[in-house]
């Protein structure tokens, strides 16, 4: 297991690697996947893209209301991008691409996003003095507490998402070094071996682990903006 | 220098090892949640969705102090700072 490769560099030492690349190839893909799905919409649907179209957004909204309210429609739109954004960024892993969530700067960027709408929430529902006063609640002595507790939340949040994902790469490249290695040691002439078992492996680590993930994230990104809002 | 360079990415080798040992916790922890969550299904199936939701997070939050020892068991492999130490 490798990080990810630098593919090319810009001037004043911006570095273009293969998470940015394929994260650009992914906004791509799901822009021009909307854009056809939402094009020439009309009142009543009758074409089965529209119908789709609808499907997704009534989706993310019902998840939305369930878990923050009514009052919170305004966050669905995060929620849906960041949700499609880490299940096709883990599910490239499947087409043999380094999947992006398996890069702490991805996961680290929403977590620290969602970190700073939380603190947003908070200085809207209590006000600036009221936002401050909260850090010493319960009692004053309990203030740096506090303060390492809010860092903590996205730090929490970045690894989890990254260390599963992460985990699941580790151990596949391992077993299928094992296995090649095995393939070798009984004189085979292709790594006949390799087949069949780092498929289910796959099914684990890249599809359900990968749905698991996104799926926690949101959640989490949820619960923490509604209770902020306590 | 070289017998040092060796000692160091054998012991990280051994520490990375010792760092995993921190997943015990999460597994007897998820465990000990996916077993609580299937006795509330169990005696009230119609809250089966909201026991789920609460599971998956619960399960996400204890995963976490897994998560830490991995992410040091991968420094120690991948990135080992303490080879520019020397």
């Amino acid at each position: 297991m490798n990080g990810p490769k630098l593919i090319f560099q810009l001037p004043f030492g911006i570095n273009i690697t293969e998470t940015v690349f394929l994260s650009w190839c992914i906004i791509v893909a799901v822009a021009l996947l909307l854009l056809y799905l939402t094009h020439d919409m009309e009142k009543v649907p009758t074409k089965k893209r529209q119908v789709i179209a609808e499907w997704i957004v009534e989706t993310m909204n019902n998840l939305v209301k369930e878990n923050m309210g009514e009052k919170f429609m305004g966050f669905a739109p995060y929620i849906a991008g960041l949700f499609t954004y880490s299940i096709l960024g883990s599910l490239i892993g499947l087409i043999g691409l380094r999947p992006v969530t398996a890069d702490i700067n991805t996961t680290a960027t929403w977590a620290v996003t969602t970190a700073l709408m939380v603190q947003i929430v908070k200085v809207r529902t209590s006000g600036f003095g009221g936002y401050l006063k909260g850090f010493a609640e319960p009692v004053a002595a309990i203030t740096p507490l506090n303060i390492i507790s809010e860092f903590s939340t996205p730090v929490s949040m970045a690894f989890r998402h990254f260390g599963n994902i992460a985990a699941g790469m580790v151990i596949s490249s391992l077993i299928y070094m094992g296995l090649a290695s095995l393939s070798a040691a009984i004189h085979l002439p292709i790594p006949l071996l390799q087949v069949g078992l780092p498929a289910i492996l796959s099914l684990y680590f890249d599809i359900f682990s990968g749905f698991m993930q996104a799926y926690i994230f949101c959640m989490l990104t949820m619960v923490f903006i509604s209770s902020a809002a306590e | 220098m070289e017998l040092a360079r060796a000692i160091i990415l054998g012991a990280s080798a051994i520490g990375a090892g010792l760092a995993m040992i921190a997943g015990i916790g999460p597994g007897i922890g998820q465990g000990y949640a996916a077993g609580k969550a299937s006795e509330a299904v169990g005696r009230q199936p119609e809250a089966s969705g909201d026991i789920m939701r609460t599971m998956l997070i619960g399960c996400a939050v204890a995963e976490s102090t897994g998560i830490y020892g991995f992410v040091v068991a991968i420094i120690l492999l991948f990135i080992n700072p303490l080879i520019g130490m020397l």
